[in-house]
């Protein structure tokens, strides 16, 4: 009887979920350029290939710094503005929904938006010529040494308001009465948020640094529209330099191996932090991992 | 920290007269008005590209080269009208909605049926099904997207929009069903077992007692769904060459790269493509928070 209502889920998940990983990392272990049969085995030599390769290699540092940027900025800033919004005050709703909004923007359109607003001649630098500091003007996303900084403040206008509303819910569930108390104990308003309020917060804050290191490894989209991993390679992510060579190389077997290993970095990421991290939390607070 | 405004100050000398508690209110007073025009400058910088696409619409490529912090001057409403009533702007908008419409259809309905048995049923291997479709959150269909290419193709869903609804789908199941476990596992046993002596069969409960019920959170799911497909751009990428069958995604960064020197008419299609996204966030943001939320806080 149960199987009857597990089924249709189990099937689709099985088929287009758990059946093309397999595939990927059946597929990684031969030279295939996708049309042909795949006859061309070549053991690890794949994986040998990705992890000796510079660009590669670079492109997995950019995704590093990407995760190490949104950990240090993306989340404080995030923070900082759920304990602005947990108060009540004129125009708190209006602003919750602006802080928001982005996050149902496409990364597609983010993408093209920013990329104007920043090339030359753009809004970015008439308006700091409006302010009297055109010098400070750079084409950013085109300058190699500039380009990931560039991306990472995208990417922080896009989904600051994801974190902020997963930790102000986090808040939303903190008692009141508990800092009140700890004021009342003589804790100035900082020492009350700095030992009582944050590890409240914890299991929040937890699942909100994993969902930003897991999507920071995972960026495509906005790279794609934006520079597709240039200039010089220096914007490349992994899911970028994966598609390029499997999509637009035609070389499905590589691809596929960068495919795998961009999943076991993912994978044992997660079973790390689900094991040193998330286990502190209670049940409920660890429904993502 | 700003300067004291004359309010302030004036307080600040009360302060002198009557002891430290008006100090107290006086940093409260400048820490609330500090707080307020830091919000307001974090909302500016969220709310300036938008506007910036939105106006900038309304130039012409000379005066958007010339000024794009001024008014449009005059108001040139071609960009939008020529998008508005060209033929790909309207077919990608339908081909966005129909594949949103059948992978929230398809995620709702089969998750959900997986969530009650999950929630509500004793049975071997029970909790190995819910750990394997949580795993589903670790498998991004970046990692999976050069077999599902060949998978699609093989069944012969190349350039239809199952072809990207039905696996858009089979990655939503995960937190489908990690939402609607809870909300489906609080529904009383003694309204089953009522439902099962008046005659009431598993089937009957979940379609005529279980989902009414749990309308809020399929709701949320499938404002959850919408979003996701509707900003889907890999899958789309990937599955559609056929320009007839674009989505938006799809639509705008072909616009974009096909008219380069055109920035305005960019600006104006891009928020045509915006639109229909904000307008449905304004509507469904207490779903879209209610669903981030319930999977990933405790609540």
């Amino acid at each position: 009887m149960a199987g009857l209502f597990l089924l249709p889920a189990l099937a689709l998940y099985a088929l287009f979920v758990l059946f093309p990983i397999v595939q990927a990392a059946r597929y990684s272990l031969y030279d295939w350029n996708g049309l042909e049969a795949l006859d061309q085995f070549v053991g690890l030599a794949n994986y040998q290939r990705a992890l000796n390769d510079p660009v590669f290699r670079g492109s997995v540092v950019h995704n590093g710094l990407i995760v190490v940027l949104s950990l240090l900025i993306q989340i404080p800033v995030a923070l900082a503005l759920a304990l602005a919004l947990n108060r009540r005050f004129h125009g708190r709703a209006i602003l919750r929904l602006v802080f928001f909004a982005p996050y149902v923007i496409a990364e597609v359109i983010t993408g093209i938006v920013w990329s104007l607003i920043l090339q030359p001649n753009g809004l970015a630098e008439h308006l700091l010529e409006a302010i009297g500091m055109g010098d400070a003007y750079h084409p950013w996303l085109a300058d190699p040494g500039t380009v990931l900084y560039a991306l990472f403040l995208i990417i922080t206008w896009k989904y600051f308001g994801f974190h902020m509303i997963l930790l102000l819910a986090g808040l939303q569930g903190i008692p009141r009465e508990v800092e009140e108390a700890a004021e009342i104990d003589g804790a100035t308003r900082w020492q009350a948020l700095r030992h009582v309020t944050l590890p409240l917060l914890g299991p929040t804050l937890r699942v909100s640094v994993f969902l930003s290191i897991i999507g920071s490894l995972q960026l495509f989209d906005l790279v794609w529209v934006t520079t597709r991993g240039g200039p010089v390679n220096a914007s490349n992510t992994m899911a970028v330099y994966m598609f390029d060579r499997g999509f637009v190389r035609f070389q499905f077997g590589y691809g596929s191996a960068v495919a795998v290993i961009l999943f076991l970095i993912c994978f044992v990421l997660a079973l790390f932090y689900q094991r040193w991290v998330l286990r502190r939390d209670t049940e409920g607070a660890t429904t993502y991992g | 920290m700003a300067e004291p405004t004359t309010t302030v100050g004036s307080v600040a000398v009360e302060r002198r007269r009557t002891g430290p508690d008006t100090r107290a209110r006086v940093v409260r007073r400048v820490a609330s008005v500090v707080r307020y025009v830091l919000l307001l400058a974090v909302a500016a910088v969220i709310v300036t590209p938008v506007l910036y696409a939105a106006i900038g619409g309304f130039r012409d490529a000379p005066q958007l080269a010339a000024n794009p912090v001024a008014m449009p001057d005059p108001w040139v409403w071609t960009n939008y009208t020529d998008s508005l009533f060209s033929a790909s702007f309207w077919i990608q908008l339908k081909n966005s909605v129909l594949v949103a419409g059948l992978s929230t259809i398809v995620v709702v309905l089969f998750g959900a049926l997986a969530a009650f048995v999950i929630a509500r049923r004793q049975f071997p291997g029970r909790e190995a099904a819910y750990t394997l479709f949580t795993l589903g959150l670790l498998f991004p269909v970046t990692v999976a997207i050069l077999p599902l290419l060949i998978l699609v193709r093989d069944i012969g869903l190349l350039n239809t929009p199952f072809g990207i609804a039905i696996p858009e789908a089979a990655f939503g199941l995960p937190l489908t069903i990690i939402i609607l476990r809870p909300f489906f596992r609080s529904i009383p046993m003694e309204l089953e077992d009522a439902a099962a002596i008046d005659g009431c069969g598993s089937l009957g409960f979940f379609f005529r007692i279980l989902l009414p019920l749990a309308r809020p959170a399929l709701v949320t799911v499938a404002v959850l769904a919408i979003v996701s497909s509707w900003n889907q751009f890999l899958l789309p990428l990937v599955m559609l060459s056929d320009a007839s069958q674009w989505t938006l995604p799809l639509g705008v960064t072909n616009f974009s790269t096909q008219y380069t020197t055109d920035t305005a008419r960019i600006l104006a299609y891009t928020t045509l493509a915006l639109i229909p996204a904000l307008g449905f966030y304004v509507v469904a943001e207490r779903q879209l928070v209610g669903g981030l939320t319930a999977g990933s806080v405790k609540g």
